[in-house]
């Protein structure tokens, strides 16, 4: 029994451990600036080179103890500070650090900086320093207020899901907000344009309807089936009989509900016969006279004792 | 100023506050149909347990008042009493939580005994989609069209929490419109029976259902959201919520969970759920064309999912032997109002045969109607939001 918990545990243990590391994994590198000269302001009023953070997943997700870092070899060069409630990142929502090199700045302030004119590495590591969660390289050919970023906010891998965008319209430069605009629902919208009288709709959520209940139907026709089975062994067992000759194949008129209800009642009628009940079924008024809820003796203070 | 001065001018103010200042004609036309609601929940038995909270709910919504007062009385006005029981029918919880109480009340049996019945359930939601066609004609926007046409699966619960994910502007007046056609299911549904069922079908009689073991009981809940999920995974609230209750009823070991699932929590829920859907036909919101359109679309909905349900049994009927001929009057209870649709079934048949009982027939479609529309709500959702 010991062996089991300990192996119920462990197996528990590397299964949330797996959920972490893949939460962890929802936090993507969304959006760079190199060169910052007429773009967002920190806090403190400067303009520097700056990283966005985008939180992938459908729940909020922690980022403290996480490193951020622009060297493959140093994987724990900033680590995200502990105890600071902006560090949990909302749903879907985006976080900006300044890579001005001075940490003493605050949480969102890291010990590096980015260099214009040549590549830039940027590497996010998870709590062990080894697991890499996030990479990209901003390529050099990036000027002076231009972003490299994800076309679609946390969507894609590799160079081909970004771009180089320099704030015109369509590449837009948005910092801690989504990289895509939308004013529109998508899903909406192509079904106004492709399915207009809704017949599309109607043919496709019908047979998903049918099919969902269809199958539901089939299985349970299959699980009848068996149960049947069962129940008629189980009757032949107890007539001792074949299986193929119960009671029932030889008299099939005889076991309906309703006749076997009204056997019952001709019985009950005839012998007056009860077991053993506890209540009865009666049309006769049953009133109770008493009940401690009305006693006004509850509602009275006690006697004084002598 | 002098003192007289002092009092009317505060007497003034107060007058500005009072419901009889605010008052315009709407507000006394939302007030009308919360009376209109109570009365029909009262008098003519209408579904009261929904009717009397709603109706009384209209009228808590309705009572004008001085909106710009900054009293935080209004039920859209943030961090208001009102607004924060509210919250369970626009973040769509309460729903779930109805859906659990129902699972626990509802027994399975007629369908697990008859599975093929599940399929007139299927055939009713073709009223969801044909007034989702209806309200694209219209002029509405797909997610809206979607929002309406969920009336058609004459399930409330369901209704609100759609269209409170797809619509949360129209979820009032749809919400209402849900549940005042439930509450009209006995003046709706028996013209329509009769209109596409011949005499001869009214009179076909059913064999009765076999028993169903206790196992396969249990088993339904399991497999039936594991299947219907893994199919539409948009439908988990609901149908997660719906088999949950099933087997807290049906396991045997969790008597007391199923008691307070299918009564005390169902209750309080409904309690709220009720009221606050009322109090949130605030007339300003309320009264516009767009309310008419959609209870003009609730109405054409629900005459569709009946009448689908009808004519199915009879095109079903075409492929199954005379003795296991299904009785047409069955059909209307694929819409979800349980079990008042399968009481129609069960009336309609004893006026036309006395000995016919049509009830625990009728329960399997009825039942695979709450399953149904919560399916095609997770199909809504799912393509939509």
């Amino acid at each position: 029994m010991k062996k089991i918990i300990f192996i119920l545990l462990t197996v528990l243990s590397l299964g949330a451990a797996q959920v972490s590391a893949q939460s962890r994994k929802a936090l993507k590198l969304n959006e760079i600036m190199v060169v910052n000269e007429n773009n967002f302001i920190d806090d403190y009023g400067q303009r520097t080179a700056w990283i966005e953070l985008f939180n992938s997943n459908f729940a909020p997700l922690e980022i403290s103890s996480v490193y951020l870092t622009d060297d493959p070899n140093n994987t724990t060069k900033y680590p995200v500070p502990l105890g600071d409630v902006n560090t949990e990142i909302p749903t879907r929502q985006h976080v900006v650090f300044f890579a001005d090199g001075m940490p003493s700045r605050g949480t969102f302030h890291v010990n590096f900086t980015l260099t214009p004119g040549q590549d830039n590495w940027i590497g996010i590591y998870d709590a062990d320093g080894k697991t890499l969660i996030d990479s990209i390289t901003v390529p050099a050919s990036l000027t002076a207020d231009q972003t490299y970023a994800r076309i679609e906010d946390g969507k894609g891998t590799g160079t081909e899901a970004w771009e180089i965008r320099n704030g015109s319209n369509g590449k837009h430069i948005t910092p801690s907000s989504a990289n895509v605009i939308r004013d529109t629902n998508n899903k909406v919208a192509m079904f106004s344009e492709k399915d207009e009288n809704g017949f599309g709709m109607t043919i496709m959520a019908m047979c998903i309807v049918f099919s969902a209940l269809l199958l539901l139907s089939i299985c349970f026709y299959i699980i009848s089936k068996i149960g049947a089975n069962a129940a008629k062994r189980k009757k032949a067992e107890a007539h001792g009989t074949n299986l193929n000759e119960t009671p029932r194949d030889l008299h099939p008129e005889h076991d309906s509900g309703e006749v076997i209800a009204a056997i019952a009642m001709a019985l009950h009628q005839h012998l007056d016969a009860h077991d053993k009940e506890n209540t009865v079924l009666t049309f006769t008024k049953a009133k109770r006279s008493y009940s401690p809820w009305n006693s006004k003796i509850y509602t009275l203070r006690e006697n004084p004792r002598r | 100023m002098s003192f007289s001065d002092f009092l009317l001018q505060n007497l003034e103010q107060f007058w500005h506050l009072t419901g009889f200042y605010n008052a315009t004609w709407q507000h006394f036309v939302m007030l009308a149909v919360g009376l209109f609601f109570i009365w029909l929940a009262i008098k003519k038995d209408f579904e009261p347990m929904l009717l009397v909270p709603i109706g009384f709910g209209m009228l808590i919504g309705n009572i004008p008042f001085n909106a710009e007062a900054g009293l935080e009385i209004g039920i859209y006005e943030e961090g208001s009493v009102l607004n924060i029981l509210y919250n369970g029918v626009s973040a769509g919880w309460y729903p779930p939580l109805i859906f659990l109480g129902i699972g626990a009340m509802t027994d399975f049996t007629a369908l697990i005994a008859n599975p093929k019945l599940m399929l007139i359930g299927a055939a009713a939601q073709f009223g969801i989609f044909g007034a989702y066609m209806v309200a694209l004609l219209l002029g509405f926007a797909p997610d809206q069209a979607g929002a309406i046409a969920i009336i058609g699966g004459a399930d409330g619960p369901t209704a609100i929490f759609l269209s409170s994910k797809l619509a949360p502007n129209l979820m009032g007046a749809i919400a209402v419109s849900a549940y005042s056609y439930m509450a009209l299911v006995p003046v709706i549904q028996p013209p329509i029976m009769r209109l596409f069922t011949t005499k001869k079908e009214r009179l076909i009689k059913m064999k009765p259902a076999r028993a169903v073991a206790q196992n396969e009981k249990i088993i339904f809940p399991i497999v039936g959201l594991l299947l219907t999920c893994f199919v539409v995974p948009s439908g988990i609230p609901l149908l997660g919520m719906l088999f949950f209750g099933n087997l807290l009823r049906e396991c045997g070991v969790c008597t007391r969970l199923a008691k307070t699932a299918s009564n005390a929590l169902t209750d309080i829920v409904t309690i709220l759920l009720g009221m606050t859907v009322g109090a949130s036909t605030q007339a300003s919101q309320f009264l516009t064309a767009q309310t008419i359109g959609i209870f003009a679309l609730g109405f054409m909905a629900f005459i569709i999912a009946s009448s689908s349900g009808v004519l199915f049994v009879k095109f079903f009927n075409l492929f199954l032997p005379k003795e296991k001929k299904i009785n047409p009057l069955i059909g209307n209870a694929g819409v979800s109002a349980v079990p008042m649709s399968a009481r129609i079934s069960n009336n309609l048949g004893l006026e036309y045969d006395p000995s016919n009982y049509l009830l625990m027939h009728a329960m399997g479609p009825n039942v695979a109607g709450v399953i149904g529309s919560a399916v095609a709500a997770g199909v809504l959702l799912g393509f939509l939001a």
